[in-house]
């Protein structure tokens, strides 16, 4: 038996999904396919949002979604009825998508339909604010959602979530006069947590901020086919 | 329970790592990490989750040690260091300012590896 031996290695621990991120990010960027993932906890209006967004932006550009959940296929059922290419991504025990699960669902859009007459890709990540934003997809951009019934704090509470965003979606804003809610103090949180971070109000019910909503989208995309 | 698959990535690097060092020739006895104050890690999680996946395995004898990184920041009005606080909203106490930049504390490492060879 030899003497121990200690090697210093300095390796990220999640470096083999962030590998896979990067080659996903590769793909996603020989496809000319900008791609964005959504996130939030579970019943901020993720689906609903997409479903509306998916509407309006079809008749511009070419989408698809990448629609993660736990255990059924119910977001993904809804949004198929947009007639555009959807492919579920039943996560099973994980709390959260991977670069991997991800992967395994680029491919699975490869055999629907050639990607590269697609625009953008919406890959809605599980419900969940704890941990999707620390695992890296591949993603261009990360959008986090936060509805108003959650509570202002929530940036604060689950500050890895609003820090790594690029844009944050504060949904279900028509709730405001039926709430003892302070948006100024949840986006005095945000700004906290988060000041580089662009803010968007929205309402899926009065589609109060959609047109900012997709606004930001169309740019993004503009910018991506342009660079 | 993301630290699942956190361990998941964690044995796959001991995977790769060990390939290169021949893996039948070596006993890991320590895998040392960097875990920063702000992840989404709880290390006890980590150490628990590592333990019953190894059970079994060639990294059956070896152990976890978590050196704790600190969140740190830097205040982007008078450029001091400080440690942010949510109590505080992560604010800068010396001149109120918000957390533009991050010092420490995002860490999620494998700093290194203490082995032996058979």
């Amino acid at each position: 038996m030899h003497l121990p031996i200690s090697d210093k290695i300095e390796l990220n621990i999640l470096h083999q999904n962030s590998h896979q991120a990067y080659k996903n990010k590769v793909k996603l960027n020989n496809y000319n396919l900008l791609c964005l993932n959504i996130m939030s906890s579970p019943g901020a209006g993720k689906t609903r949002l997409l479903e509306l967004t998916l509407e309006d932006l079809s008749k511009e550009f070419q989408s698809a979604v990448l629609e993660g959940d736990m255990t059924t296929n119910l977001d993904a059922t809804r949004l198929e009825k947009l007639n555009i290419p959807v492919v579920p991504i039943t996560t099973g025990r994980a709390c959260h998508l991977d670069a991997n699960m991800v992967n395994g669902g680029l491919k699975l859009l490869e055999k629907k339909i050639n990607p590269d007459l697609l625009d953008i890709l919406l890959v809605e990540n599980v419900g969940n604010l704890v941990c999707p934003a620390e695992f890296e997809i591949g993603e261009h951009f990360k959008v986090a959602l936060l509805s108003i019934t959650e509570g202002e704090d929530k940036p604060l509470k689950y500050p890895i979530m609003f820090r790594e965003a690029d844009l944050i979606l504060i949904t279900k804003v028509d709730l405001l006069p039926y709430l003892n809610f302070d948006i100024n103090e949840l986006k005095s949180n945000i700004t906290s947590t988060n000041p580089n971070a662009d803010v968007i109000e929205i309402s899926s019910i009065t589609k109060s901020g959609f047109n900012l909503w997709q606004d930001w989208i169309s740019k993004k995309i503009l910018k991506f086919k342009n660079k | 329970m993301h630290e699942v698959d956190m361990t998941k990535c964690l044995i796959l690097s001991m995977e790769e790592w060990a390939e290169k060092k021949n893996k039948e020739k070596i006993i890991v006895e320590k895998i040392n990490l960097k875990i920063g104050e702000f992840t989404c890690v709880e290390p006890i999680s980590l150490i628990n989750t590592f333990n019953a996946a190894v059970l079994g395995s060639w990294l059956d004898s070896s152990e976890i040690k978590i050196e704790t990184i600190p969140f740190e920041g830097k205040c982007s009005k008078c450029n001091r260091s400080y440690f942010p606080k949510k109590e505080n909203g992560y604010k800068s106490p010396c001149c109120n300012f918000n957390l533009e930049e991050i010092i420490s504390g995002r860490e999620l490492k494998i700093a290194s590896i203490d082995f032996k060879e058979k």
